[in-house]
């Protein structure tokens, strides 16, 4: 019997020769990533031994620079651990700070075939390196660090094959919505996604897909290997891995076409995302007071390109707050570069640091009770992203930037073509 | 192990933010469990009563890693059995010790305030009023003795690897 890409890789790495559906695999821990909500004082408990420091990787990214006392605390309790154990690969408030998945992504820490885990739900993110990776709970970290595994339930998985071509301003935001409306949860069950489009999709794109499977509840989201992904590990990892390819009798629960032409903007309305989107036009004229750009879904450079298409000539609405926070201060670096950083201020942006931000309602545009928001990034259940009694909107980029301009929720398709 | 206690009844798709506010995520553990279901229903945190068994829909627990599971057992519930338990909060139930079992058709057979026997010997729920059965997954024993143990801290502890609560 055949297995897919993510059960060859859990059988790789618990030294077995086949695994299926139903089993509780113990695996090696390739990598695992602490960040700062692990070294929260009512979390965080002293780790004597560490199992192997260079599987290690710390990052403080959901409140940088620290917001209050008790972040700045975690964050101190944090540096004291990666002294304590010499953890070269560390992530301060710096020039190499940013958001976790957005940093395993651009240092190319989660290698193909490998398991890799850390305490935030959005860790499968690093799926499209075709690598095991799933967010964990703190306890979960604690044990990973300290033993070097972790224990899966292996779940049944459905394919995806993408086929056809994006057409901008459509994005894989878009077709994260559509897969969410259309086939709503699939929780303790795996997606693989595959198809003849992937050349023509890059590795960010790929990554909003599957940092965003964690809203489908899946337990992991693994990209069938192809050359652009591998040319994008080994330029930035030498370290030797081993891509795990999908048999091709491998047994799937349901197997699906994404036909990529048929696309458009869609938006999520408040509280889920699961079979709870409509095409812009249907929602459209919706009032909003804030809209936001960031997170480990929607924080890279293409996602910049994507708000400043929009807004380049364009102003803000006056009863709008649009916020752009990117993914890593590497990403502010570059979009500064490429005049994406002058195009949004121009229009009446404010750009942050990089961190989670807003996406969590943790710092940096809280929403108070009664109001709206469209957001392009990871959630938007109830009180997300502040007060229970706001209500969050989900688009692409190109869709929060051409509703800011509106003042209410627009089509992006009205701003560029 | 078994516990005998009132019910309370929550929907499908209940997600972490509901059972523990973004804005509790750096209190206290003591001042977070004050917080739980606020939003979608508040004032329950002063109605549930030590030995209460939440009842669950469909892929509870469904969003962010963060210690919500910790957050319930330290509201007092004995227990909680959904008819299913997305993968992550299943993960922090067995690792933050928070008894929980999944049982297809327990929220069709219960209705809010029914009396719920749990036996954690042949994961077996009871509804006292209506006198029906239902037999509930089985917990592999590495996850089931963890939980039983109060979560895999305490085990870390034991073997030294993390330091003694404070």
């Amino acid at each position: 019997m055949g297995m897919t890409a993510i059960e060859k890789i859990l059988a790789k790495n618990s030294g077995q020769e086949l695994v299926k559906p139903g089993d509780l695999v113990v695996v090696k821990v390739g990598t695992a990533v602490l960040y700062d909500n692990n070294f929260v004082p009512s979390i965080w408990r002293d780790i004597l031994k560490v199992y192997d420091p260079e599987r290690v990787v710390v990052v403080f990214d959901h409140r940088v620079p620290a917001k209050d006392i008790i972040s700045a605390t975690a964050q101190k309790t944090g540096r004291d651990f990666v002294k304590k154990f010499n953890i070269e690969r560390f992530h301060d408030v710096g020039a190499k700070q940013g958001i976790s998945h957005v940093l395993v992504a651009e240092h190319g820490y989660a290698l193909p075939g490998s398991v890799l885990v850390c305490g935030d739900s959005h860790t499968c993110s690093a799926g499209v390196f075709n690598c095991a990776a799933r967010g964990t709970g703190a306890p979960d970290m604690f044990y990973a660090v300290t033993k070097g595994e972790t224990w899966f339930r292996v779940g049944e998985t459905i394919r995806y094959d993408f086929e056809g071509t994006l057409k901008s301003p459509v994005s894989m935001k878009d077709v994260f919505l559509h897969i969410a409306d259309t086939y709503g949860s699939h929780a303790n069950q795996n997606v693989e996604f595959g198809g003849g489009a992937l050349p023509s999709l890059s590795i960010n794109a790929r990554r909003t897909m599957t940092t965003m499977c964690a809203e489908l509840s899946a337990e992991f989201a693994t990209f069938e290997p192809d050359d652009v992904m591998l040319d994008y590990v080994r330029e930035r990892n030498p370290a030797p891995f081993e891509a795990q390819y999908p048999d091709e009798d491998a047994n799937y629960l349901a197997r699906r076409t994404i036909n990529l032409d048929k696309m458009e903007p869609l938006v999520a309305l408040p509280d889920t995302v699961l079979e709870n989107s409509q095409k812009v036009g249907d929602v459209a004229g919706t009032h909003i007071d804030q809209a936001f750009i960031g997170s480990c879904a929607n924080g890279t450079l293409d996602d910049f390109a994507a708000a400043a298409a929009v807004l380049k000539g364009n102003k803000v609405a006056s009863n709008v707050r649009l916020l752009v926070t990117p993914g890593t201060q590497n990403i502010y670096l570059e979009a500064l570069r490429h005049g994406y950083i002058e195009t949004l201020i121009e229009a009446g942006a404010v750009v942050t640091n990089a961190t989670c931000g807003a996406c969590g309602g943790g710092h940096l545009g809280v929403l108070a009770a009664g109001e709206s928001c469209i957001t392009a990034s990871t959630r938007n259940f109830k009180g997300r992203m502040g007060d229970p009694d706001s209500k969050v909107y989900m688009g692409s980029p190109a869709t929060v930037a051409a509703s800011a301009i509106k003042g209410t929720i627009a089509d992006p398709r009205d701003f560029v073509n | 192990m078994e516990f005998t206690g009132k019910t309370w009844k929550f929907g499908d798709n209940i997600n972490t933010d509901l059972i523990l506010p973004g804005r509790a995520q750096l209190f206290t553990e003591a001042e977070q469990f004050r917080c739980v279901f606020e939003g979608n229903r508040p004032g329950w945190i002063d109605e549930v009563a030590s030995g209460d068994v939440l009842i669950g829909g469909h892929n509870f627990g469904m969003g962010s890693s963060r210690p919500a599971a910790r957050s319930l057992r330290n509201t007092g519930l004995a227990c909680m059995v959904a008819e299913s338990i997305n993968g992550l909060f299943y993960r922090n139930c067995v690792n933050w010790g928070f008894l929980a079992l999944e049982c297809d058709g327990i929220s069709t057979a219960f209705e809010e305030g029914d009396e719920a026997k749990v036996s954690f010997e042949d994961f077996t729920v009871n509804n006292s009023r209506t006198g029906d059965i239902l037999q509930s997954r089985l917990v592999p024993d590495i996850l089931f003795n963890t939980m039983k143990a109060g979560g895999v801290l305490p085990l870390l502890e034991a073997e030294g690897l993390i330091a003694a609560a404070e």
